[in-house]
């Protein structure tokens, strides 16, 4: 059986090969009913934002449909990609998720950067949701490190959801 | 739709003595941006055993590195081809391969590679390709040089071209590095290294005599491999 292959750093020129511009981070089109702006920081262990960083997120769509055939089938395109801008900023433009059986509605995150060997992957749940209460993947992680998971609510269509790789406040990753 | 017997099959195997531990030392940048703490081991679920099956946006010179500009590049023209494969042995068709690299002089058309070498008008160092049915990708590019960069006292990256891979499922997102073969700066360089020996020279292409192209091309062979399904029986952690 042929064997893995191994993961390297993206490298501080990733935006040669994987910056898609605008569209990058248009999950839903710009005027989409319904849309909201995920946004935040990624920092490193002193807390300074990363400039060249790449945030990649997943999910279902409001009904809780995949655009893959394991996954229901959906229109929806579900992928997000952003470059950490000048001031560490990476964003989406997204639908909400939907619940999906047993898990609360959720955004799987991949974050490469410049001194990240491989890909280290996190979860933006949705603040004050019921179903965050028996999610089984925050059910496993110590009660208050749970907090680096859920997004803040700072508008009427914006979240926000800082990235901290290391330090005090690290984010919680997850081994998928 | 999430019924057990189907998530049981969907599981995707979990790597292992394969990639670099996140905290390499000798790869400075390393330092502040490696988790301490350990990540927690998930059930894969929908969300992981699906992912995007993005088939573009591909642009007409995207496979072609050397025709995306008035002029050719300079240096030696070569070809990149081989198969993306998961590790059960399976192709993985119509997936989006991504890559970026140096040009000729060892030099990312990049604000912040400013090093003293030139660039080159005829060459910008991004393309991206779609595997074929047989899980096949190739493209066409110029041998990219080696680099000086700051991690250490005269420390030179060996050649090198970036690639990024989907797959079919969010599990098996890797991004990583195609080396050249027999290159004399793998001793000296700390991200090839970082990789465990036994696993780094899966990185090394191959070259490849029968996909040259006569007075036009030289060619390199490399085979990417993705996590495949895990073919074990396994517990849910929580179960």
């Amino acid at each position: 059986m042929p064997e893995l292959t191994p993961s390297q750093t993206v490298g501080p020129y990733l935006r040669l090969g994987l910056d898609w511009g605008p569209a990058g981070p248009a999950v839903v089109p710009e005027g989409t009913p319904g849309a909201v702006r995920i946004t935040g920081i990624l920092y490193d262990g002193e807390g300074t934002p990363i400039t060249d960083g790449l945030v990649e997120t997943w999910q279902a769509d409001p009904e809780g449909r995949f655009p893959h055939p394991e996954g229901g089938g959906s229109d929806f395109r579900g992928f997000g990609r952003s470059c950490t801008d000048d001031e560490g900023r990476w964003e989406v433009r997204t639908l909400l998720p939907g619940a999906l059986p047993g898990e609360a509605p959720h955004l799987d995150v991949s974050v490469f950067a410049r001194g990240l060997l491989d890909r280290v992957v996190t979860r933006v749940y949705l603040p004050d949701h019921p179903a965050n209460a028996t999610d089984p993947v925050l059910a496993l992680v110590p009660a208050e490190r749970r907090g680096t998971l859920v997004a803040e609510r700072v508008g009427e269509a914006e979240y926000r959801f800082d990235i901290r790789l290391q330090g005090e406040a690290e984010t919680v990753f997850l081994d998928v | 739709m999430t019924s057990a017997p189907r998530q049981r099959e969907s599981r995707y195997v979990r790597p292992r003595d394969t990639h670099p531990p996140l905290d390499s030392p000798e790869y400075r940048s390393t330092g502040l941006r490696h988790p301490t703490r350990a990540p927690i081991v998930v059930p894969q679920r929908l969300t992981e055993v699906t992912g995007p099956l993005l088939t573009g946006p591909i642009g007409p010179s995207d496979h072609d590195l050397t025709r995306q500009h008035a002029g050719e590049p300079q240096g030696q023209r070569i070809i990149v081809t081989g198969r993306v494969l998961d590790s059960d042995g399976r192709p993985v068709p119509d997936t989006l391969v991504e890559v970026w690299q140096a040009n000729a002089a060892g030099r990312y058309a990049h604000r912040s590679d400013d090093w003293a070498a030139p660039l080159d008008p005829n060459f910008s160092g991004g393309g991206r390709v779609l595997t074929n049915a047989l899980g096949e990708y190739s493209f066409t590019t110029i041998k990219p040089g080696a680099y000086p960069w700051g991690n250490h006292p005269n420390a030179w990256r060996p050649a090198h071209i970036h690639f990024s891979l989907f797959g079919r499922a969010f599990t098996q997102r890797l991004i990583t590095q195609m080396y050249f073969p027999a290159d004399p700066l793998f001793a000296f360089d700390p991200i090839y290294n970082s990789a465990p020996e036994g696993a780094r020279e899966r990185m090394v292409s191959t070259f490849d005599m029968e996909a040259t192209q006569p007075a036009w091309a030289l060619a390199y062979r490399w085979d990417i491999v993705l996590r495949g399904r895990d073919q074990t029986p396994f517990e849910e952690p929580h179960a």
